[in-house]
């Protein structure tokens, strides 16, 4: 909200630093001295973006914060749809938002293929989401963001669920000059079921911060989070992720994992798991590992024959895949499987 | 074939290897025995070439070929392969996805052509059931969660899948109970072939009554200190090492 009073205002001074806790990892104050001035109006792209080998039944493209359709999304009760959102940056030193909601009816299955697209540079994009799941929805919602060594970014979800409904999401991103995607999720218990997942494949000086906050508030709640990232050069990679498990929200069952490898020295990882209890009789782990690729297993697949390139690619995208593999929709996962293996490739 | 000649070498600052003098001709099965820390494991990572194990004298060649210059995996495509004391886990790959990327890294190093999956697929069925592996466990990321001797037997089924022409087995029998032992033992002698040999690092000689080395040498204070026929095997199981201790 801050950032999007920044851009409206064309004030700096409402800009999230790092004297705002939930920023201290990805200081937009320190990083922007003045907001940038309002991008023009662009020109829709050829193509469909990086999801674009999955099908989609409807499609609705922001370019510079405006969009070619309506500001909402519907899926029908009982529908099963997919549904490619895209949010396309074609601006030079210049600032613009946009806001989207989504609704999921109940019985309706919704697939959401999320895409941030960047050209141009140094601008700076907000997004921010709200989603709803009536009773008995589904949501799977794949994210991808692929925007400018140079761009400021952030994007951020609210997300309701009602009873006996499923949300599962995963984010993909190489990152950006700044750049942080998140997710609040309100969970009401009740048999709904969250995976929440993430993966950052982040080079240079590229930056990306996944913070997400699941706030369980009704019995028997189910959430699974588990992001990956891999970091060189001088990337820095944030994950903060947050469970609070409310007075009463009772045999909540919730796990998290971060797991990130440092391919160089000058890479950095800044992790903050948290679970915050209030309630009693609740089953939560959590657990946080950053490292370098074992070694020891590297030399026994080079005893194997395979070069050292190869065997640390192998390494790296069975590391990944662990993530994407829980990608339900057929199509989207082997796109975002694709995506991470072109990303690594990249990397290596 | 392999021939080592005064090879010295040197782990975390310790001389491990001092002086070590071996010739393994095409055709021969040669086993080496020697106490604990005499540098059996380290003689392998050196052949093998893992980082850390620096040789500071001497060399080793295969077929000719200056051993210590090659990577890893130039050693390996040219035939030569460790089955590890304690093979590693590798979380993600399903076992036969990685021993068939490993087999056409080797044949593309070495200008060969790749193996084709319906090829591949067949010979691996046949080498499972040969060594009694369920073709099921050959889906699961390679050795996680598998048991001591399933690693071991899983060794195995790589070897006989890469067809190497030197084999090094590194404590080989550990971990395997009698039934096992003859199963692995039953592919290793499959593998005997006058353009193959093999290496036998063993501290029992329990697995030599099973791969009948052609020759036993005794590996102590980093060098052979004896060598002799299969006889010397059956010598030092009733007598030990003492008589050798550095």
């Amino acid at each position: 909200m801050m950032l999007a009073r920044a851009i409206a205002e064309q004030d700096v001074a409402h800009l999230p630093g790092r004297r705002d806790e939930a920023w201290k990892y990805t200081d937009l104050r320190g990083a922007l001295r003045a907001v940038p001035g309002p991008s023009p109006r662009g020109v829709a792209p050829v193509g469909l973006g990086p999801l674009g080998a999955v099908e989609a039944d409807h499609a609705i493209t922001f370019v510079n914060g405006r969009c070619d359709g309506e500001g909402s999304f519907e899926a029908r009760a009982g529908e099963t749809a997919t549904f490619r959102l895209r949010f396309v940056s074609q601006a030079e030193e210049t600032s613009h938002q946009a806001a989207f909601a989504v609704t999921v009816q109940a019985g309706a299955t919704l697939t959401l293929l999320e895409t941030y697209e960047g050209s141009g540079s140094a601008y700076l994009a907000n997004v921010n989401l709200d989603i709803w799941l009536a009773e008995g929805a589904s949501l799977e919602r794949i994210v991808v963001l692929e925007e400018p060594d140079d761009a400021v970014s952030v994007s951020s979800a609210e997300v309701e669920l009602s009873a006996e409904s499923a949300y599962a999401q995963t984010v993909l991103t190489r990152g950006a000059r700044l750049q942080r995607h998140e997710t609040r999720l309100h969970h009401p218990g009740g048999g709904a079921t969250v995976r929440i997942d993430g993966v950052y494949l982040l080079g240079a000086r590229r930056h990306a911060d996944l913070t997400t906050v699941v706030t369980h508030e009704g019995v028997g709640g189910v959430t699974s989070q588990l992001t990956k990232g891999v970091a060189r050069d001088q990337a820095r990679g944030v994950f903060q992720g947050k469970i609070v498990v409310s007075h009463g929200a009772d045999r909540t069952d919730a796990r998290m994992g971060h797991h990130a490898l440092l391919l160089t020295d000058g890479a950095e990882i800044d992790a903050k798991p948290e679970l915050e209890i209030y309630a009693d009789d609740v089953s939560c782990a959590h657990g946080n590992t950053v490292g370098a690729l074992d070694e020891d297993a590297l030399f026994y697949m080079r005893q194997r024959g395979l070069p050292e390139a190869q065997a640390r690619a192998m390494l790296m995208q069975a590391f990944l895949g662990e993530v994407t593999d829980r990608i339900a929709h057929e199509g989207a996962r082997h796109a975002a499987q694709a995506w991470a293996a072109a990303e690594l490739g990249a990397l290596s | 074939m392999l021939s080592i000649d005064n090879l010295h070498a040197v782990v975390g600052g310790a001389e491990i290897l001092k002086g070590l003098t071996l010739d393994v001709p095409a055709g021969e099965v040669h086993a080496i025995m020697g106490p604990n820390g005499a540098g059996k494991s380290t003689l392998s990572y050196v052949l093998t070439g893992r980082s850390g194990y620096d040789v500071t004298q001497g060399g080793a060649t295969l077929d000719g070929a200056d051993l210590l210059a090659l990577a890893p995996n130039e050693r390996a495509a040219r035939g030569l392969f460790l089955s590890f004391q304690y093979p590693l886990e590798i979380p993600g790959v399903p076992s036969l996805t990685f021993v068939r990327t490993a087999l056409n890294a080797q044949r593309v190093a070495r200008g060969e052509a790749e193996v084709s999956a319906p090829e591949f697929l067949k010979r691996a069925r046949a080498v499972a059931a040969a060594l009694k592996i369920d073709f099921d466990m050959l889906k699961r990321p390679l050795n996680v969660g598998f048991s001591g001797g399933e690693k071991k037997r899983m060794e195995i089924f790589q070897m006989v899948m890469l067809e190497p022409r030197f084999l090094i087995l590194d404590e080989t029998d550990s971990g395997l109970d009698i039934d096992a032992l003859r199963i692995v033992s039953e592919g290793v002698n499959a593998l005997r072939s006058p353009d193959r040999a093999m290496l036998v690092i063993t501290h029992y000689q329990r697995l030599l009554d099973y791969i009948k080395p052609d020759r036993v040498h005794v590996l102590a204070g980093g060098r052979i200190v004896a060598s002799g026929g299969p006889e010397l095997a059956l010598e030092l199981e009733a007598t030990g090492y003492d008589r050798y201790a550095a």
